[in-house]
């Protein structure tokens, strides 16, 4: 899915009106400032900006965010009211939609992991949205089928949860590719059981935890979508999973995805926040990021 | 002590302060989550006028959550005493009558000024649910909370911004690109403030000294502020980052703010780390502390006491009006549907916490927002961007085409900003409106932003 912030900026309809000729595209993006837009509702920003050097340079090439839009007065042009929208209805969809079942889970179980599917124990996604307490918990049947699944040969270090959240969308694009990421830095995988839960949310991972005897729970999370980002995947530790965690006892990294962190890099810090937890013996603020994978 | 009321032949009994509280609380979600909101329309009208009713006195000695139990009950206590005096002259007022004084003429500015350390947050949380929405606008708008760093936001007939460049990876550049989008819209004058994606000092520290060069380059007279947890930002200052405003998230109970990872006395050491750094060496005791709230964060960490979330909310800015901070920020719509269901509710939440922290004290501004999962779009934040405008909100946030791409919300826009200062005729912070008069955009660039 490719949503209007993505377009080449080329692809951009042109908006004449306030272009007054224009056809330079980075022209749409500087062309805000001038005597003819709306200074009288705005007298306090500068005619000189729109000839400024900047004029030649497209913002747009150096951030995903909506920089460099055209006004009209001090509104959107419609062009940008209309894209705002598109991107808002891709979202709607987004949270609504639903994981890949059965081929999703069975994909995770050709790559050699050990892979288990549970519900919580909101029904669907209108109690889910309304009643996150029970995305917390296991449905009866699924506490059930986790108390006697397969037995491993010992309590788990590790489980990972793969859980729709608010993005099924998310899960679908980038939990398998960050899967093949983790596996080489994790030790002794193939004992990882991984379980896919529907109708999710992060603290889920701690009955399943709980259940599994697992030391540490790694949930991988469709997160909120957001306008240029229906499908980001999360991922949150949590050093002795056990109902009750609070948010200040994980840590969390955002914004896995194609323009965000990329799998390679997410996959060296969830495992590094591991490390780091059973080194320590616990898991939140007190673990901060790995210095080396910062920003030069 | 119990409280009752009889509507339409049937007797409301509310066993505790804190139930009819919750009862009396304008429908939301949150509420109903919690298990505490009125179970039919005329219950909680009966509530409305049993609250009405109670004697404004009775929030000195009931406690909506035990003052063993909690710091911030402690904290709320203690700022009540210290104003007895003040507070004696409100002292014979109902809740009902409280909302007559306020919106009277009598109750100017001035004197609610001067009311407010003696009002307790659970009085500005109970008088606002007796309140209509012009209610909460009316009363606001009379109240200026004036707060000063390099600019001096609050001022009658200002409208300051919050420009907030987000990042998906924290990218100089990027964040470059949308500081210089909002700065040539005449955004930018409450404070320049990043969120960060990662939450450690390496980033906090390059994203802090990027905007302290650009702004002592060009001579913007704004402050910065990246928001990562407070423990991050105390070990950046200890390392000699550039810090203007201390930011952390809060919450009107204990236990929330243990959630949070903090608590009075962490807050308190901090706050003096920070004001320690001496960054304004003519004005030692300038703002300094950027809080952010919103209703439904004791209910999402468990830690709400059967309270209902406006109240709670309002223990927050006791919390936060400890501090004397430069900017509160609810962020209203944020935490989703579950909290704030739809456009009508998440309205309704943004002109009370707008009115109860202006009653308490505290220079208010609104991250008028909503997230995709909420039955909310644009038209809804176009209605309280509006209201907020007309009741004389300190600041809203900027963000390039209203999208927040890192942190995956809807708040408003560059565009939005300068809606509201063309319907409204309301001008930028003094100080930065003068630096605007004096043509520096066109100095302005990516490069020179970053390489300053």
């Amino acid at each position: 899915m490719t949503t209007p912030n993505e377009k080449p900026l080329q692809d951009l309809p042109q908006t004449p009106v306030i272009l007054s000729g224009a056809k330079d595209p980075c022209l749409v993006s500087m062309d805000r400032t001038g005597s003819d837009l709306g200074n009288r509702e705005a007298p306090h920003i500068s005619n000189e900006a729109a000839t400024h050097p900047e004029a030649k340079l497209d913002l747009r090439t150096l951030t995903p965010a909506r920089v460099g839009l055209a006004r009209t007065g001090s509104s959107l042009t419609t062009t940008d009211v209309l894209d705002l929208a598109l991107a808002h209805a891709e979202a709607r969809d987004a949270v609504h939609a639903t994981l890949s079942l059965p081929t999703f889970p069975e994909e995770i179980e050709r790559r050699g992991w050990l892979v288990g599917a549970v519900k919580s124990a909101a029904p669907d996604r209108t109690t889910y949205l309304r009643r996150p307490e029970l995305g917390r918990q296991l449905s009866p049947a699924s506490a059930e089928y986790l108390e006697s699944w397969i037995s491993l040969p010992n309590d788990p270090e590790i489980v990972i949860v793969i859980a729709d959240g608010l993005s099924a969308l998310a899960v679908d694009r980038h939990a398998i590719p960050l899967l093949d990421a983790l596996q080489p830095l994790l030790p002794d995988w193939w004992a990882i059981p991984v379980i896919v839960a529907e109708q999710a949310r992060v603290a889920l991972g701690d009955p399943i935890g709980q259940i599994l005897k697992a030391r540490l729970s790694i949930v991988l999370i469709g997160e909120r979508p957001g306008l240029s980002s229906p499908d980001s995947l999360g991922a949150y530790i949590t050093w002795q999973p056990r109902p009750g965690r609070t948010d200040a006892e994980r840590n969390c990294i955002s914004n896995i995805r194609a323009q965000g962190l990329d799998y390679a890099t997410a996959a060296e810090r969830i495992a590094y926040l591991c490390r780091e937890a059973a080194r320590l013996q616990l898991s939140g603020t007190a673990i901060k990021d790995d210095p080396r994978l910062q920003l030069p | 002590m119990a409280y009752a009321h009889t509507a339409g032949g049937t007797r409301y009994r509310f066993p505790t302060l804190a139930d009819l509280l919750a009862k009396a609380s304008p429908a939301r979600s949150g509420d109903e989550l919690a298990g505490i909101a009125a179970r039919s329309s005329i219950e909680r009208v009966a509530a409305q006028i049993a609250l009405a009713d109670l004697p404004l006195k009775v929030f000195l000695s009931e406690h909506v959550v035990p003052y063993e139990a909690d710091e911030v009950t402690r904290l709320i206590v203690d700022q009540s005493r210290a104003n007895a005096e003040v507070f004696s002259q409100i002292d014979s007022l109902t809740v009902g009558e409280f909302r007559d004084f306020l919106l009277s003429d009598a109750a100017t500015g001035d004197r609610l000024a001067a009311l407010a350390p003696a009002i307790m947050p659970e009085m500005a949380a109970a008088v606002s649910k007796l309140m209509r929405l012009q209610d909460l606008v009316l009363v606001s708008r009379k109240i200026s909370v004036v707060t000063r760093f390099r600019t001096t936001v609050g001022l009658p007939g200002r409208l300051s911004t919050r420009l907030q460049p987000n990042h998906p990876t924290d990218d100089p550049a990027g964040i470059a690109a949308s500081i210089l989008d909002g700065l040539l819209l005449g955004s930018g004058d409450a404070v320049i403030g990043i969120n960060p994606v990662s939450d450690n000092v390496a980033t906090l520290t390059t994203l802090l000294r990027l905007i302290d060069r650009a702004r002592t380059r060009f001579a913007i007279p704004t402050q910065s502020c990246v928001l990562a947890h407070i423990t991050t930002q105390m070990q950046a200052m200890a390392q000699g980052a550039p810090l203007d405003l201390l930011f952390q998230s809060i919450g009107g109970t204990e236990a929330t703010n243990a959630s949070f990872g903090v608590s009075l006395s962490l807050l308190d050491e901090a706050h003096q780390m920070a004001r320690s750094l001496n960054r304004l060496p003519d004005a030692p005791d300038a703002n300094i502390m950027y809080f952010e709230t919103g209703q439904g964060s004791s209910l999402s960490a468990n830690a709400h006491h059967a309270v209902d979330q406006q109240t709670l909310e309002a223990r927050a800015y006791a919390v936060a009006r400890h501090f004397k901070p430069m900017l509160v920020n609810t962020v209203v719509g944020f935490i989703g549907p579950e909290y704030l269901y739809d456009g009508r509710q998440i309205l309704r939440a943004g002109l009370e916490d707008h009115f109860c922290g202006k009653l308490l004290g505290l220079p208010m501004g609104c991250d008028i927002c909503y997230t995709n999962h909420a039955e909310a779009g644009q038209d809804d934040m176009d209605a309280l961007l509006t209201m907020l405008g007309a009741a004389g909100v300190n600041y809203i946030m900027g963000v390039p085409g209203s999208d927040d791409i890192m942190l995956h919300y809807q708040s408003t826009s560059f565009h939005d900003a300068l809606y509201l200062r063309s319907l409204l005729g309301l001008r930028p912070a003094p100080e930065f409106e003068a630096w605007l008069a004096t043509g520096p955009l066109k100095q302005l660039s990516v490069q020179a932003l970053l390489n300053a």
